[in-house]
């Protein structure tokens, strides 16, 4: 079903919902036309009119800055006209579905959705219930997938890297709650990165961790031999009130990344982090701001990979 | 009343260890007769049950026919009728109706409801704690006397284990059966999935099979402790067939049975996000499917019910977690078991005392057989017959079932319940 659904009856991208159910050749076109318009940040008219007439409509359920921002650039730069809503989900336990929602915007004659929701499956639920003619967007659901995001972190390591067939990467953090960490977990093995290692406590680790073709560790020494990319991930706070961990501080201590235990990975390393980040808690902020983060960079390369997805998503509409 | 003569048919009651070709003879609303025609009968109305299989009604024990209260999902007249066709003559109804089956006035309700609807048996389970919230005892003998025939918590918990000690402790004092789906509301979660690597793959909150384990443990401990008569319902994973199967041959009085949908179903046959998947306890491992039909083999697992939960269309629209977890399930009750017996899983026998001989033993009614004596309830079902699970076909108002669409094989041509006809099969095919 999910590759049904996000690709067209010719295997064009119609939904960009997860990274599953993609094959290389399909991830690698996203990342060659992302590169053809990062060229466009330097110029005086950011603007190119692929999708001018085009109304695009960000849904999002869950707060955002950096995906909300970077979605709505990038659909301006596509000249397209752009509605951002964020909708509480006070709003909608005032009665109204979420399917209502979409209908309703439906019928203000809308070309694209961009989601995000707390919800596992609600892109795909939407992308189901949504008229044809309509793309969707999976800006991040549940604990499910951030495919977007994913895209321009791999979009950023093979800037930088070059390719994947002998990277070594390691994700750090809470893979348990990460649709992030889901989503590169897929890019990097349909890109055939040479290994993926997951590094947490249990708790913060989902059960069966190993069959979506990662190893394992539990210690972050050990864990960042011979690693070539560093992904860190977010801590939320309320891990602490809900028993995962003991506290922020003892985190730090075992899994936070400090000047030190980079050097414990390859010297030409790269320390990447999809933000907010949390300075001091999973992350130093030395390291952060440090020589070897590319942390900024991946913000920037979010605007060319949004435009490349959103436009390849419309081309069955005849903008490509 | 009517005198009818089945003829002709595979009669099959393993009550009475009974596998042959012949006639079952009705009068009065009884059988009569399986053997030979009785002096001076008369049928007013004969059967031509011929390459057909006549058996026990099905006796359920696990439904919801959300009246009252909820009677946009279903009602007692679609189900019944439902449950008629699928040659279920007695069900088990969970209380957590609304309002909650949790006084006689309720019970009083829904025994007017099933009769007025005339149609299978009902016997409601009351609600074992106050509105089903585990701080109070309900007036079980008072709800007994009402004619609920089992007392249970639907699939609410009762988190302090002083409490449901004591409610035991009353329910073993007057001698009423306790009903269980055994999970444990912490290690559940709020979950919506099996554990497991697909959960992870879809980043669905998993249910860890130790929330059935678990609270299946502490039940038993306090079965043993309170003497209370236990059937635990809807189990999913093996590690509870092999609890079961310990505490039968310690010798303790407890009972269990499974939906069988559990039967045929994994992690793996979940289509990403569809929400007829969506069922409590979830979908478990191959090998805990093959454990739970090893149990139904080996009599630890005492019988199949439906689990039957009706929903109206709302209900299973939304992304998957936030949908609500039920699948529509008696009008596949039969041919899932068929199923079961052309995989050589169970035998045909094995398959019928499931749905009849065995749960009448647990709710000790005289029923699930065709006895001499006993009301004529009766399910004559065609083996062989196929037909397609589509809106022609389907009787429930409730069309969440993950089958749909699909060929099934085996279907109820006439029931029979207390001797009168409730279902006949019009067109063939």
């Amino acid at each position: 079903m999910t590759d049904n659904l996000q690709l067209n009856s010719e295997g064009k991208l119609k939904h960009f919902l997860t990274i599953e159910g993609l094959n290389k050749s399909l991830l690698t076109e996203i990342l060659d036309i992302a590169e053809s318009f990062i060229g466009m940040n330097d110029q005086q008219i950011k603007k190119v009119p692929l999708l001018r007439g085009k109304t695009i409509v960000n849904l999002f359920f869950e707060n955002s800055t950096r995906t909300r921002t970077t979605f709505e650039l990038a659909a301006k730069r596509l000249s397209a006209d752009v509605l951002s809503m964020s909708i509480s989900t006070s709003s909608t336990s005032k009665g109204e579905s979420l399917l209502d929602t979409i209908r309703n915007l439906e019928a203000m004659f809308v070309d694209m959705f961009v989601v995000r929701h707390g919800i596992s499956g609600a892109a795909h639920f939407i992308a189901q219930q949504t008229a044809p003619h309509i793309s969707v967007i999976n800006a991040g659901d549940g604990q499910h997938a951030h495919p977007t995001q994913a895209m321009l972190d791999m979009f950023t390591i093979r800037q930088i890297k070059k390719n994947f067939s002998n990277l070594r990467v390691a994700i750090i953090g809470d893979i348990l709650h990460s649709r992030v960490a889901r989503s590169q977990i897929q890019a990097l093995n349909t890109l055939g990165a040479a290994e993926i290692r997951v590094i947490a406590p249990k708790t913060l680790l989902p059960s069966h961790v190993e069959s979506l073709g990662v190893n394992v560790s539990h210690n972050l020494t050990a864990g960042l031999k011979d690693i070539d990319v560093i992904i860190m991930l977010r801590l939320q706070k309320e891990r602490m009130s809900s028993a995962l961990l003991p506290s922020e501080s003892e985190y730090f201590k075992c899994f936070g990344l400090t000047e030190d235990k980079l050097k414990i990975a390859k010297p030409d390393a790269i320390v990447m982090h999809p933000g907010p980040i949390n300075r001091g808690v999973e992350i130093d902020s030395k390291v952060a701001d440090g020589p070897q983060s590319v942390i900024l960079k991946q913000v920037s390369n979010g605007i060319a990979i949004r435009m490349a997805i959103m436009a390849m998503a419309m081309q069955k509409q005849g903008v490509m | 009343m009517s005198q009818i003569h089945i003829k002709q048919g595979r009669i099959i009651d393993p009550t009475n260890n009974i596998n042959r070709i012949g006639c079952v003879y009705i009068a009065d609303g009884k059988i009569v007769s399986v053997t030979n025609q009785p002096a001076g009968f008369k049928p007013d109305i004969t059967i031509n049950a011929h390459d057909q299989i006549v058996c026990p009604g099905f006796i359920d024990l696990s439904t919801r026919l959300r009246q009252p209260g909820q009677s946009r999902k279903a009602t007692f007249s679609s189900e019944t009728v439902a449950a008629a066709s699928s040659g279920v003559t007695t069900m088990c109804l969970q209380p957590d109706t609304s309002p909650i089956i949790d006084t006689p006035a309720v019970a009083e309700l829904v025994k007017e409801l099933s009769e007025k609807a005339n149609y299978p048996q009902i016997f409601p389970i009351a609600a074992l704690t106050r509105k089903l919230e585990g701080t109070e005892l309900s007036s079980m003998l008072s709800l007994k006397q009402a004619g609920c025939i089992a007392v249970g918590n639907a699939n609410q918990p009762v988190k302090n284990l002083l409490i449901l000690r004591r409610a035991m402790e009353y329910a073993a004092s007057h001698d009423l059966l306790v009903m269980f789906r055994p999970s444990d509301y912490w290690l559940g979660n709020s979950g919506c999935a099996h554990e497991g690597a697909v959960a992870t793959r879809y980043g669905l909150p998993g249910i860890p099979e130790e929330a059935e384990t678990i609270a299946l443990a502490q039940c038993l401990e306090l079965a043993e402790l309170t003497g209370c008569r236990v059937h635990f319902g809807q189990l999913s994973c093996k590690r509870s067939v092999i609890k079961i199967h310990q505490a039968k041959k310690y010798g303790m009085k407890v009972s269990a049975d499974v939906a069988i949908h559990q039967l045929h179903l994994t992690e793996n046959d979940i289509i990403p996000f569809d929400s007829n998947y969506h069922v409590l306890p979830p979908f478990r491992t191959e090998a805990d499917k093959q454990y739970l039909r090893q149990g139904l083999v080996s009599g630890t697992i005492n019988s199949i019910c439906s689990d039957h939960q009706p929903h109206d269309i709302d209900a299973k629209l939304g992304a998957f977690p936030e949908t609500e977890s039920g699948v529509s399930s008696l009008e596949t009750l039969l041919p899932l078991m068929l199923k079961l017996v052309s995989q050589r899983s169970i035998t045909l026998e094995q398959g019928i005392a499931s749905l009849s001989e065995n749960p009448a033993r647990v709710l000790h009614i005289n029923s699930g057989a065709l006895t001499v004596g006993f009301a004529a309830d009766v399910c004559i079902f065609d083996p062989e017959l196929e037909w397609q699970i589509n809106s022609d076909n389907w009787k429930s108002q409730g069309l969440n079932t993950p089958f749909w669409g699909q060929i099934m094989t085996g279907r109820v041509i006439h029931t029979l319940q207390a001797g009168k006809i409730i279902h006949c099969l019009e067109k063939l095919g």
